[in-house]
């Protein structure tokens, strides 16, 4: 990192961290531009149950394909938030449907990337890269490579910040990304633990110590299983909190990408989901303090890598997709709505009767984001997205 | 892949480098390493009189001295990336267990820190040339080296009857004689006394160092030597730098010695309590062969528990070259090696007493010890973006790698949580 050094310093005090600042389960990249938009992506890693995040409550199928999954209906105890008469927020994103019904939130439903892999390495691949192939640079890295230099900054100078022990693909490639890494060695996500003490549970000695030592830091069986978020000063909210403030700068940078794990539910979906939708509704509303008036010329893209199966599988969770839902959040956001074409969950709508039918392409929405938020047209758009005539951006997802 | 190969790969070695070519004859493979000189003594490194010079250097400099450079940090910083560089790409892999087994054994530690300036050139020069040799030879030659008589301190020891001792009303230092019966020889099974130790500290007055810098470096001091006839566990030693070397070679011999280092072989290699007919059969091997190690470690191969499933615990020595082998990360790619040891609770060449690191499992499942290896798995997972952690799993376990374990890996929901799983998985915490 060498000549970045000063710099980071001053933005992690900025950012009120310290050192030893320790990144848990996520990580953070951002990258600096002349320009007074904001663009953040949010990254599910893992694939997000959208029939869960964004139930289609109204959709006759919806109770017989998901049984004890689906949630009441609006009004009732535990019931979905409703979003207008076909589709309701699953509870635990109280703070997200605060933003639709400001207009600051839309929903993107049955949407998936272009390609159709169910393995979740391959389809983060494709997904970061913006193809239906592992590149070496991701979309978000392409993209930032177009925006206007900063006054008095050298090209390439500091273009890009990632905090963390790694840059995600998605931020990766020619524009380049100086890495911080935390003197600790930070925590992976508490679903780790809770498959590690599984597969050490029939050893006499790491058994016992594995389930002593996350007793001893607090980690209680409500954590381990997901249903309530681990006590974490720098957990994805905290973290999201400080990238807001950090996007919200003046002079500090214009692009981030941030990440989250947790998602892939294959069992005890219901008790699990809770625990990482309340970090991400929780990491939304502080990216948004955190950035303060320059909310306003926010935009949040939150997506995954692929959803998951329409019906639960033999332990009460679900198994890999093909459509999902995507979250565009921001003041910039035409929001309010959601977006998409329903396919319906009747048998013969399923894609291979299992998977909700994707209607929207993922690109076409970052597209739509992108030449909207900054003017990138669409000759420049296709070096981002490669391949990509078939998706067209996106229109009216942003206020004009 | 022939699980012979994986088990010889993880139990005698240092884990499978990458994909490495997988022995086709594991026990053939392992012998061979044995034979000629180390190969290891051709990586550059501080010679032990430059070690001396660097450790006078510091200690001769006043309070207050402005000087920022530290001769003895920089000999250790280099020779340490040196020896971190051979154990994570040796093709010797049995040898560099043996050879680290043994530095153990001898323990010298840098919580004297001018021990850093010299224990580099300790283990090339007093362990690495011996470890086919002959116990006796590596014996002699660490208890000449100067890092073990400056960490225990045996370089100021003086006879009190000596030239020397009487002038200056200085006198015995009786701690690496009595660390020397009973950790680096025949233990307190052999019933000497403290009269047996205050003889052979007074046997071994005298070995001290230079810090001549013409010739740095080990040196008897006459004048220092107590005079008088010394008797240690029964034998009669009449005087002079001689009657060291003669101590040495008697203890080197001595039953309870052969007893104490087959246990530590077998214990190290085979199983935290060795089975009694393991040890019997290498102790043999030294009694038959005057202590020929290269032959003790030749007969480990030979017995039928270390061939049997992996029981011992990794350390967190064994663990962090393990993992870093298996993920063969380029050398632009590494993380600190040494650091990341200190964070697991075993930090390089930083035993805290004599004895050195332990060699059984409890003493490294703690619980937050085992976390930490969960935490610093996930950490180094940040560095292995373009590694498939299925092609990962299947070549540095290979057949040892059970259902279950590759069943959470293939699950897992991403590339980065799969690494994980596999490094912290218990499959990757046993040797």
């Amino acid at each position: 990192m060498g000549a970045h050094m000063p710099k980071l310093s001053r933005r992690a005090s900025l950012l009120g961290l310290g050192a030893t600042f320790s990144l848990g389960r996520i990580s953070l990249a951002t990258a600096a531009a002349a320009t007074e938009q904001r663009f953040v992506v949010i990254l599910l890693r893992g694939a997000l149950d959208g029939l869960s995040a964004v139930q289609p409550y109204g959709d006759p199928a919806l109770t017989g394909l998901r049984g004890a999954l689906a949630l009441p209906e609006p009004g009732q105890p535990g019931g979905v938030l409703d979003l207008g008469g076909l589709h309701g927020l699953h509870p635990a994103l109280a703070g997200m449907h605060t933003l639709y019904r400001a207009n600051e939130l839309a929903v993107v439903h049955a949407v998936a990337g272009h390609y159709r892999s169910r393995s979740h390495f391959d389809a983060q691949d494709y997904l970061e890269s913006g193809a239906d192939r592992r590149m070496n640079s991701g979309w978000l890295n392409r993209a930032a490579g177009l925006l206007p230099a900063k006054p008095g900054v050298a090209a390439g100078a500091e273009a890009a910040l990632s905090v963390g022990t790694t840059v995600a693909l998605l931020l990766r490639g020619p524009a380049p990304v100086g890495t911080w890494l935390p003197q600790s060695f930070g925590q992976p996500d508490p679903a780790i633990y809770r498959s590690l003490l599984a597969l050490h549970r029939a050893d006499p000695l790491t058994g016992p110590a594995l389930a002593e030592g996350l007793k001893e830091r607090g980690f209680t069986e409500a954590v381990l299983n997901g249903s309530e978020p681990p006590k974490d000063k720098y957990s994805f909210p905290a973290l999201a909190t400080a990238a807001g403030r950090l996007l919200g700068a003046p002079d500090g940078p214009r692009i981030a990408a941030l990440e989250v794990g947790g998602w892939d539910t294959h069992a005890g979906q219901k008790g699990r989901l809770p625990g990482v939708l309340g970090t991400l509704d929780k990491g939304l509303m502080g990216l948004k303090d955190g950035l303060g008036s320059a909310w306003a010329r926010t935009v949040v893209l939150v997506m995954t890598e692929f959803g998951r199966t329409v019906r639960v599988n033999g332990t009460n969770g679900t198994d890999h997709g093909t459509g999902g839902v995507a979250f565009v959040a921001g003041g910039a956001v035409a929001g309010g709505r959601v977006l998409g074409s329903w396919p319906g969950l009747a048998p013969d709508r399923l894609f291979e009767n299992r998977d909700l039918m994707p209607t929207t392409d993922l690109r076409s929405v970052a597209k739509g984001l992108l030449t909207s938020h900054f003017r990138i047209d669409a000759g420049r758009l296709a070096g981002v997205f490669p391949d990509s005539a078939d998706a067209p951006p996106m229109k009216g997802l942003l206020r004009t | 892949m022939d699980s012979n190969a994986a088990h010889a790969l993880i139990r005698f070695g240092l884990g499978r480098r990458g994909a490495e070519p997988m022995p086709a004859d594991p026990h053939a493979w392992l012998g061979r390493q044995l034979d000629g000189p180390d190969p290891a003594l051709e990586a550059p490194c501080h010679s032990t009189a430059e070690g001396v010079r660097a450790v006078r250097t510091v200690q001769t400099r006043k309070a207050g001295d402005p000087t920022k450079e530290n001769p003895v940090r920089d000999i250790y910083r280099a020779d340490t990336a040196t020896s971190i560089d051979t154990l994570l790409t040796t093709a010797n892999p049995f040898r560099e267990r043996l050879v680290w087994f043994w530095a153990n054994h001898f323990t010298v530690s840098i919580r004297r820190p001018l021990v850093a300036g010299l224990v580099n050139a300790f283990v090339r020069e007093a362990i690495r040339p011996h470890v086919t040799g002959r116990f006796s030879d590596m014996l002699l030659a660490v208890m000449r080296h100067p890092a073990m008589l400056f960490y225990l301190d045996n370089a100021q020891s003086v006879g009190p009857d000596s030239v020397a001792g009487r002038r200056r009303k200085v006198g015995l230092n009786e701690n690496l004689a009595r660390e020397c019966l009973e950790l680096h020889s025949v233990t307190p099974a052999a019933r000497y006394t403290q009269a047996d130790v205050t003889s052979f500290a007074r046997v071994l007055t005298g070995w001290s160092i230079s810090y001549d810098a013409a010739n740095p470096g080990f040196l008897y001091r006459p004048f220092a030597h107590e005079p008088d006839a010394k008797t240690v566990m029964g034998q009669t030693y009449e005087g002079g730098e001689v009657e060291g070397e003669r101590a040495l070679a008697w203890l080197a011999a001595h039953p309870a010695t052969l007893h104490n280092i087959a246990t530590k072989l077998a214990r190290h290699f085979i199983a935290d309590t060795p089975p009694p007919a393991a040890v019997s059969r290498i102790e043999g091997v030294l009694r038959g062969t005057g202590g020929d190690l290269k032959a003790a470690s030749l007969a480990l191969l030979d017995i039928p528990e270390a061939w049997q499933p992996l029981t011992k615990l990794r350390t967190p020595f064994d663990y962090i070259i393990g993992v870093l082998r298996a993920l063969d990360l380029p050398t632009t790619n590494r993380p600190d090696v040494a650091g990341l040891m200190a964070g697991l609770g075993q930090g390089l060449h930083n035993a805290p007493l004599p004895n050195g690191w332990p060699d059984t499992a409890p003493d490294w499942a703690a619980p937050e010890a085992m976390l930490r290896r969960i935490d610093w798995a996930y950490a180094v997972t940040g560095r292995t973006k373009d590694l498939d952690p299925l092609a990962t799993a299947d070549a540095s376990l290979g057949p040892l790698l059970p259902a279950a374990t590759r069943e959470q890996i293939v699950r897992a929901g991403s590339k980065r949580e799969a690494m994980t799983l596999l490094l912290a998985a218990p499959e990757f915490q046993r040797r």
